[in-house]
């Protein structure tokens, strides 16, 4: 019972101090600052979910725009098509005061999020037969067979993009709260997985999987729940970006897309949770700080001679394997001084 | 039936043109088990040369007002094809040594000296964007101070790094060196579309009722004499001996006294020759417009043929670049739209029922 109150109390907290922060941010922050914390929310999001999908569970996926592809498009099609079929009869989606836009945000979020995550099962459950550097390239096929699917598709607008409402988002400065709480989601999921007894078969699977195999992990199973779940996230996160832009077209998930968030994933460090979180903030932030008057025609070169040089000089990432975590650091603080082991 | 023909031709040239960089893919997966993703955008520096000899470096003639200077030109271009070959292959021995070898053997103190180098152009393109165009002088001093000041920093952090063996950070590097060149093209070329002029005498062939272009002819059979060429350095060369034992295996190889390094180089090298010769003719002879994001689509489509075809595997890699290029001229001929779809369907289909590619060897897993 205490466990619950204390579990309740922890989300109504996290909720007043995000409303808190987006309320003080959004009034007094410049707007392109604004839109850029909002995109560095959701690409840390974007890889952190794929960092369960490639971390954790060491599988090789490279396509996980299509997926963020998915979750926009849904939502904008709640949005723009099928919420105006329903206002009538339910008045409650009205939009334009808090509650209604909440809830259609919400009911998008929701919808966004299982058909991402369908999508991944469709897409997961043959290509994890394949191993390594194959299934990227099936993953990577598979993003843009979605992509160019979107792109053919007439009722969302095929090439020209979808222009979902912007008034939702931009009326009561909605978007930072939704997308870190959703970051905030995405990164407590994470942790407790690893924490618990399923996370270690993620885990196991990453290490060995012949040795998990025996061991009586079902191995495929594990695999594909990574995949689902991992998509599903990215698929909230594409509701979220599509309701914070205004408009979607299906260049903004391209294959550049992909092999931007595996990047954040690798440089962060394969497994490592804040280090997806921090590199995904930072590669979003970094050619965006780069925009100066001086650099900003060499920028991209400038970008990629870095990656190319962190690479190779810290191949393991940021942290790699390790975390870093609050406790442990107070932890340490404390024992300043002592001999550490 | 005519068009269905005509399309069939068409599929078969583009196919050539897939296979010419499919196998550069598939030789150094046979090799490294890297997925070089830079090698599109050699393709790319290829067409690029290509455009610079015909307008700039060579002395070519426009066919319109001197047509008798037809040999000239002919000859003119084949130098331009060995050109385009040597720089390409220079460039991939360049990219081998430092971009993937501090990554397969450690980072070390030759490395640090070029990366130091190679990090300070930034700061010093930083500097030097500050500063007018006058003090060009202090701009390149600027870059060389910073140059030597990060060449100890460098190298103290080399002695710490260990070679990495992971698959996903080789990726990366080799995704990090194609937005180097990328983005480095559109910096040093421009984003303009370019076109080489027509440098050949076009005639149209007609052949049982079907015509079709000679140059496409031409990129054929030259696709086909590299390919046969190539055929003969991997069975019938030392270095493809080597080349060959190494894919089988490595450590073995280093063993048997082969310098490992420098056959990855010598790969390299191939592979990126015929990227470039690709590159060069279809930017000459199809009238494209030469862009620094030219090799991206082409490159990615000849990697799904490599791995459609058996990643590792030569034959492969031909195989698999010709039955793209057709299936798609023919996709395309009929739904336009879904031309750059139907590469990774079929990718996808026959990666679902053969999972080692299509003349690849399954082997089973070991414990």
């Amino acid at each position: 019972m205490r466990w619950i109150l204390g579990r309740i109390g922890l989300f109504a907290v996290t909720c007043a101090v995000l409303l808190a922060v987006n309320r003080v941010v959004t009034d007094n922050i410049r707007v392109d600052i604004v839109s850029l914390l909002v995109l560095c929310g959701l690409y840390a999001t974007l890889a952190v979910s794929l960092n369960l999908i490639n971390g954790i569970t060491g599988q090789f996926s490279i396509g996980h725009a299509g997926f963020y592809a998915v979750g926009a498009y849904v939502g904008g099609a709640w949005t723009m098509l099928m919420r105006p079929a329903l206002e009538k009869s339910l008045p409650i989606l009205h939009t334009g005061t808090q509650i209604g836009d909440h809830l259609n945000l919400l009911i998008a979020l929701v919808l966004g999020t299982v058909c991402a995550g369908l999508t991944g099962l469709l897409v997961g459950l043959p290509s994890l037969r394949l191993r390594g550097d194959y299934l990227a390239i099936v993953t990577l096929g598979f993003g843009e067979v979605i992509r160019i699917v979107i792109l053919n598709t007439d009722a969302v607008g095929g090439p020209r993009g979808f222009t979902p409402i912007t008034e939702l988002v931009n009326n009561h400065g909605i978007p930072l709260f939704w997308v870190y709480g959703l970051l905030v989601v995405v990164v407590l999921f994470s942790r407790n997985l690893l924490k618990s007894a399923q996370g270690l078969k993620f885990l196991a699977v990453r290490e060995d999987e012949i040795a998990a195999d025996a061991m009586g992990v079902n191995t495929t199973k594990v695999k594909v729940t990574a995949f689902v779940i991992g998509s599903a996230f990215a698929g909230a996160a594409g509701v979220l970006y599509a309701h914070c832009q205004t408009g979607i077209t299906p260049d903004s998930f391209d294959m550049n897309t992909s092999i931007i968030i595996t990047t954040m994933v690798v440089l962060g460090g394969t497994g490592s949770i804040s280090g997806s979180l921090l590199a995904g903030m930072v590669l979003t932030a970094l050619p965006e700080l780069l925009r100066n008057d001086f650099i900003k025609e060499y920028r991209m070169v400038i970008f990629s001679t870095l990656l190319v040089v962190f690479m190779l000089t810290r191949p393991q990432g940021i942290f790699g394997h390790r975390e870093i975590a609050l406790p442990r650091f107070l932890r340490r603080l404390g024992k300043k001084g002592e001999s550490t082991p | 039936m005519q068009e269905f023909v005509q399309n069939l031709i068409y599929g078969v040239e583009t196919g050539a043109i897939y296979a010419l960089i499919a196998l550069g893919y598939t030789m150094v997966y046979g090799v490294l088990r890297l997925i070089n993703f830079a090698h599109g955008d050699v393709y790319m520096i290829g067409a690029f040369v290509g455009f610079f000899a015909c307008t700039q470096w060579l002395p070519f003639k426009d066919l319109s007002q001197h047509p008798e200077a037809a040999t000239l030109n002919v000859l003119l271009a084949i130098v331009t094809l060995f050109l385009a070959m040597l720089i390409c292959a220079l460039l991939g021995i360049v990219i081998e040594r430092f971009a993937y070898r501090p990554l397969r053997n450690g980072f070390r103190n030759a490395d640090a000296h070029f990366w130091g180098f190679v990090a300070a152009l930034p700061l010093t393109a930083f500097v030097g964007a500050m500063t007018t165009t006058k003090r060009q002088g202090a701009f390149l001093a600027v870059g060389v101070i910073v140059g030597f000041a990060l060449r100890p920093a460098m190298a103290y952090l080399s002695k710490k790094i260990k070679p990495s063996s992971s698959r996903l950070n080789a990726l990366i590097t080799a995704i990090g060196v194609s937005l180097v060149l990328e983005n480095g093209g559109i910096n040093v070329f421009g984003a303009d579309p370019k076109f080489i002029p027509d440098i050949l005498p076009k005639r149209q062939i007609s052949l049982l009722g079907i015509e079709f272009d000679s140059s496409r002819v031409v990129i054929l059979i030259v696709a086909a004499v590299l390919m046969a060429t190539l055929r003969y350095i991997v069975l019938y060369t030392r270095p493809g001996k080597a080349m060959r034992a190494i894919s089988h295996d490595i450590d073995a190889a280093k063993l048997m006294g082969i310098n490992t390094d420098r056959v990855i180089a010598f790969t390299f090298a191939l592979g990126a020759s015929l990227a470039g010769a690709g590159g060069f003719m279809v930017a000459a002879f199809t009238n494209i417009k030469v862009v620094p994001l030219f090799g991206l689509q082409p490159g990615l489509k000849a990697f799904v043929a490599a791995v459609l075809g058996g990643a590792g595997n030569i034959p492969g890699a031909a195989l698999g670049g010709l039955i793209m290029g057709v299936v798609e001229s023919l996709v395309a001929s009929k739904y336009p739209q879904w031309r750059d779809a139907v590469a990774f369907i079929l990718l996808i289909v026959i990666l679902l029922v053969r999972p080692a590619g299509l003349l690849g060897k399954n082997t089973a897993e070991k414990v």
